[in-house]
């Protein structure tokens, strides 16, 4: 980091797409059912990252977290993203 | 064998991307591997025609490079499925399966937790269109769409399976389809 950046922080979430089947939210879905801890019709389970940025400004900051997304942290064909700042 | 840190390849006839588990399949399987340094060069072998199979692990790095279309994620019922596997040679128009007949039912094993191919709307039609599916599950074992067990590039010339092989190479393995596809290969050249 040099004299001129500032931080700062996202998160970013990626989930599965519409009509990609998810097994891991089916199972978690049967279990809370099972275990009569509510009433649910679905669950889908995704990922959260937090990441920290150091940048000059904010829209080099989410620039780059973009990119971060697209290019790594979501395959397109299954999944998709959102991104928020968040403070410290 | 090539490490993934290098750069470039030597000069060679095919490339193999073989199974595994690379970088533990964190974020997803062969995510992190398709960012290696060594695969902006297998990318350039791929754009000049060079012949590239992607085995397993291999495979969804191909898919995760977007060399091959699709994606592999969980087997829908979220299991290790470790076994021999009844194929159906779907396309023997490839380098890889050209010593095979049109339709025949092979045995090569499986070994994967990610398997189940996945790719929709036109896409999956271009595929079939251009006779993109190469292996297909007789009996699918892991909810991948259209039964599709391996594909191959436009050209042809890249092939992507989850069935190895490898492990199919020797009668007292079990099956000697694995060794019929490196056979093909050969005489291909």
């Amino acid at each position: 980091m040099t004299f001129n950046e500032k931080v700062f922080k996202f998160k970013v979430e990626v989930i599965l797409k519409k009509g990609v089947l998810d097994p891991q939210g089916e199972a978690i879905k049967q279990s809370i059912n099972i275990n009569s801890l509510g009433n649910i019709l679905d669950v889908k389970q995704g990922k959260l990252f937090e990441i920290t940025a150091s940048s000059k400004n904010r829209e080099q900051a989410i620039k780059e977290v973009e990119r971060i997304c697209a290019d790594l942290l979501t395959n397109s064909v299954i999944e998709e993203f959102t991104y928020y700042e968040v403070s410290e | 064998m090539i490490w993934h840190k290098e750069t470039t390849l030597p000069k060679v006839d095919l490339v193999v991307l073989p199974g595994g588990f690379s970088y533990g399949d964190y974020l997803r399987c062969g995510a992190i591997a398709a960012k290696s340094p060594i695969m902006k060069a297998v990318k350039n072998f791929y754009e000049i025609g060079g012949f590239i199979i992607g085995i397993c692990n291999g495979f969804q790095i191909l898919t995760e490079t977007k060399i091959l279309p699709g994606a592999l994620i969980p087997n829908t019922n979220q299991k290790f499925i470790c076994k021999d596997q009844d194929l159906i040679v779907a396309n023997n128009k490839t380098f890889f399966t050209s010593n095979f007949e049109h339709n025949r039912t092979i045995s090569i094993p499986i070994a994967h937790h990610d398997g189940q191919y996945f790719l929709n709307g036109p896409e999956i039609e271009e595929l079939e269109q251009n006779e993109g599916i190469v292996l297909k599950y007789r009996d699918n074992p892991n909810g991948s769409i259209k039964d599709i067990a391996g594909v191959c590039s436009k050209n042809k010339r890249v092939i992507g399976m989850m069935p190895h092989p490898e492990r199919a190479v020797d009668k007292e393995l079990g099956s000697v389809s694995g060794l019929k596809m490196f056979e093909s290969v050969i005489s291909n050249f």
